[in-house]
């Protein structure tokens, strides 16, 4: 769907992503940069008070953000922004979906907001995040 | 625990330069197929000098070229097995595409205590410049920080 003339209302970001595996877990943690141990070592994780790792929370907003930059030029997002509602769990299945929630002028430059989200298989919101892009 | 007086603390500048080979990881790894990313003439065709990055880079690349990645939380006495990530906030300014080298500049901007204590929220922003000092981007991020509780 072309993101240039949206409306309000208008889903332009949907897409899908492959469940969260251990080596997904893995291969984040060496090309991100963030070494934290919580994410691949779960006897880390388990000192620290969780049954298991869990995603990084980039991760998943890189995938959202993978979602945004599919349906809109990366040069045309102004701000991308979200709230980590929910740990993601090893196997989470994630959709990420934006809607046009606003359209409005910026220093004569037309734009958009969208409303973000992330959620697994089973409909919990995992990002609850926020985009503006010109249109 | 961390109280007002980290507001305003600032961190050591990383800089990073945004290598093809460490970024082409990325987006293998999130299974990124997008021309843009990963083709440097799709990137020129569409108006870039070289491909751009993806939207979350600009996290990654602070924290793959710090000496320490975690020093506000080692500064701030704070143990990372406590650390969840609470909001993260990017402001885009002008494209950061391969071949920049960038200057990623950090403080504390807020600390606030929630649940009694039991949880406190800090905001570190950093703005990130070009080798040319273009101002690219403003990131924030938030950190929750799970306290002991007393026994």
């Amino acid at each position: 769907m072309s993101a240039n003339f949206p409306s309000v209302g208008d889903r332009i970001v949907h897409k899908a992503f492959p469940p969260v595996t251990r080596h997904r877990l893995a291969l984040y943690c060496g090309a991100s940069g963030d070494h934290n141990p919580i994410h691949v070592d779960i006897d880390f994780a388990k000192a620290a008070g969780f049954p298991d790792v869990f995603s990084h929370g980039m991760l998943v907003m890189g995938y959202l953000g993978q979602a945004l930059t599919d349906a809109v030029e990366p040069s045309r997002v102004r701000s991308f922004s979200t709230r980590f509602a929910a740990i993601t769990q090893l196997g989470a299945r994630l959709t990420c979906e934006g809607t046009v929630t606003e359209l409005f002028e910026h220093g004569g430059e037309k734009r958009a907001k969208l409303a973000l989200t992330t959620k697994d298989q089973n409909g919990e919101v995992k990002l609850a995040g926020e985009a503006v892009i010109a249109v | 625990m961390v109280d007002q007086s980290a507001v305003g603390r600032a961190f050591a500048p990383v800089t990073a330069r945004v290598e093809p080979g460490r970024l082409r990881f990325f987006l293998d790894t999130l299974g990124e197929r997008n021309p843009l990313y990963r083709e440097p003439e799709a990137a020129r065709a569409a108006g870039y000098a070289a491909a751009p990055v993806p939207p979350t880079y600009l996290f990654c690349l602070e924290m793959m070229d710090a000496a320490d990645p975690f020093e506000f939380l080692t500064a701030l006495g704070i143990d990372l097995a406590n650390v969840l990530h609470g909001e993260q906030r990017f402001d885009y300014h002008a494209p950061a595409v391969v071949g920049d080298t960038l200057t990623f500049e950090s403080r504390v901007t807020g600390v606030t205590d929630k649940k009694g204590g039991a949880m406190t929220l800090i905001v570190v922003e950093t703005m990130v410049t070009n080798q040319d000092g273009v101002h690219v981007a403003d990131t924030s991020r938030t950190v929750v920080v799970r306290n002991a509780r007393p026994s």
